[in-house]
């Protein structure tokens, strides 16, 4: 029961991670493997922001949120249209994104490590235990998954029951046949990936207020994203959510059982099964 | 299996640029040999990776994974085994490793490739250090007579077979078959290739080529221990090198990886933390500037020159 809710707490910001993620992927069609550097980045400016000025990551959030907006929406006009418009097809847009963007994972890594080292950082935010059914957890993961809860609610609602959301979900669908029906298919996919790493962002500034982070620790995170966005299915919130809760019970079962270096090979192994057994995704049909 | 005079006298050039390259020992034992063994390694790696990923357009980020799995099998073979049967073990193994990874993965879009790819080296990685933790084993040392030249002269052997095997799979039906695949993957389907088939069996050849690597540079690492065998940064290095040189011919990663070993040494003799800084910049400028490779712009400015005498 304690492993299971633990799950659930770590699932519930992985969550957060991967929507930002899939919002870039399936709307975007741009593999952002620089996914895991913003979400560090968010936490180093949630630690900074918490070590100077004693704000809280809560209302950093707010901070966060329009800066990595912006700083994606620059990226994706300035780096990944220009990929966009050349591609003639759908695999070579694939192979350049995936290039271009390790390059900026790569560039990202070396500016955190020469502007902050090659420290971990972390600090205590409301490091007080929680009593939930018998058993006692951290104050500050409760809050991240609370907070987790909240903006993933809001997305999905934005998604479905508003006119851009569901320009969005037009795109995600049918890129093709999105534009002839007068959908702005340009502006969206920026908007939706600068949206993206937003929401990646905001997911980095909780899940620094309780697991320790470093300049290099974003590789990992973006793996954990893209295994999830495949499981759920891409373009899928629903699955997105369950694929994340699914992955956060499973990596706290096995780091509480086995061994908590095994995590990532955890993940691994749930991620082929998906290949081998349903390569659509958790909920996704099968294409004829 | 007939040759043209062409055919003959490239493989001669080949042959000649081989010996040559062989003679490095006999003139220097220091630095310039380092310097050798590093390329001499990168070409080999860069080479067959290219020749998986030239045709297919896949981007294998594989490589630290069967390298670090070939310097294991040195490692704990070394006191029981002659070493040349280990090199040929690793690459045993390595082959059979990148089946099982092609038959998960290749079936599928190069998205879950690539995904896959890029954490098969950390998965090993963990499973090697839990299996030490549980074991009370910490590294492995590696301790054989090999120096420096019997290192360089065993890659370089490795190297030539990587050219030999390249320009053959170039003249088989799995050549063919494989430029099918990476020109239109459709139209290679229909016209009867079993393109799951083709793709697994040439990623065997770089998951080989990449642990035998692996198990000849063992020696001269001595110690050996998992976060050293599976740094991951190797894979972007080979990637790097092959397009910077152009994925699209046989030679074209060795314009790479020159260059790029040079720059690399420099940089990290002079701002050691500034090497992840540079591999980024380098992924930039092959997707923006050289997206051929420096092959790609030889032949833009061949196409250019005859076009003016054409005129």
């Amino acid at each position: 029961m304690d492993i299971l809710i633990t799950g659930i707490l770590l699932g519930g910001t992985y969550a957060l991670i991967a929507m930002g993620l899939n919002l870039q992927y399936g709307v975007a069609r741009i593999m952002n493997l620089a996914n895991g550097e913003i979400l560090v980045a968010g936490g180093y400016f949630a630690f900074i922001a918490y070590t100077s000025t004693q704000l809280s990551p809560i209302l950093t959030i707010f901070l966060v949120a329009p800066l990595a907006f912006a700083l994606n929406w620059l990226i994706y006009r300035v780096m990944l249209q220009p990929l966009v418009n050349r591609a003639k097809n759908r695999g070579q847009l694939e192979t350049d994104s995936i290039l271009a963007t390790f390059g900026l994972s790569f560039i990202g890594v070396g500016l955190m490590l020469s502007f902050f080292g090659g420290d971990y950082f972390s600090y205590s935010f409301m490091a007080v235990p929680v009593e939930l059914l018998g058993n006692t957890y951290g104050a500050n993961r409760v809050l991240s998954f609370v907070m987790a809860v909240l903006i993933c609610g809001a997305l999905y609602l934005w998604l479905n029951h508003s006119r851009p959301g569901l320009s969005i979900r037009a795109i995600a669908t049918a890129p093709a046949s999105a534009r002839l029906v007068g959908i702005d298919v340009k502006n969206l996919s920026a908007l939706a990936f600068a949206l993206g790493g937003a929401v990646t962002a905001v997911g980095g500034a909780l899940i620094s207020t309780y697991l320790t982070l470093d300049a290099s620790t974003g590789v990992v995170f973006t793996l954990k994203a893209l295994i999830i966005v495949i499981m759920g299915g891409v373009g899928d919130v629903r699955g997105t959510i369950i694929a994340a809760l699914l992955l956060g019970i499973l990596e706290t079962i096995v780091a509480s059982l086995l061994d908590p270096g095994l995590t990532l090979a955890a993940a691994y192994v749930m991620f082929l099964g998906i290949l081998l057994f349903r390569p659509q995704g958790l909920f996704g049909k099968k294409r004829t | 299996m007939s040759l043209t005079g062409t055919d003959i006298r490239n493989l001669c050039f080949a042959t000649l640029a081989f010996a040559i390259c062989a003679l490095l020992p006999f003139g220097d034992n220091g630095y310039w040999l380092g310097l050798g063994v590093t390329i001499a390694m990168f070409t080999t790696l860069a080479t067959s990776w290219a020749l998986f990923s030239g045709p297919t357009h896949y981007i294998s980020l594989a490589t630290a994974a069967f390298f670090g799995v070939g310097t294991y099998v040195t490692g704990l073979g070394i006191e029981t085994l002659p070493f040349w049967s280990l090199v040929g073990l690793a690459g045993l193994i390595g082959a059979v490793l990148a089946a099982l990874v092609g038959l998960a993965t290749l079936r599928l879009s190069g998205v879950y490739f690539v995904i896959f790819t890029l954490g098969l080296a950390e998965l090993v990685r963990q499973v090697i250090t839990w299996v030490q933790n549980n074991t009370g084993q910490k590294g492995l040392y590696v301790l054989t007579d090999l120096d420096e030249a019997g290192i360089y002269w065993w890659l370089l052997g490795l190297a030539a077979v990587v050219f030999l095997t390249g320009w053959l799979i170039g003249r088989s039906r799995l050549g063919f078959a494989l430029r099918i695949i990476g020109d239109d993957e459709t139209v290679a389907d229909h016209s009867g290739i079993n393109t799951a088939r083709a793709k697994v069996l040439l990623f065997m050849v770089p998951g080989a080529v990449a642990a035998m690597t692996g198990a000849i540079l063992a020696p001269r690492y001595v110690y050996i221990e998992p976060s050293l065998a599976f740094a991951p940064i190797l894979s972007f290095q080979v990637v790097i090198m092959a397009l910077l040189g152009g994925a699209s011919r046989l030679w074209g990663p060795l314009v790479g990886v020159i260059p790029f070993t040079f720059l690399l040494e420099a940089v990290s003799s002079n701002f050691p933390n500034q090497t992840t800084l540079v591999i980024g910049v380098a992924f930039l400028v092959i997707v923006y500037l050289l997206p051929g490779g420096f092959v790609g712009l030889l032949d833009k400015i061949m196409y250019r020159v005859n076009a003016k005498e054409r005129s």
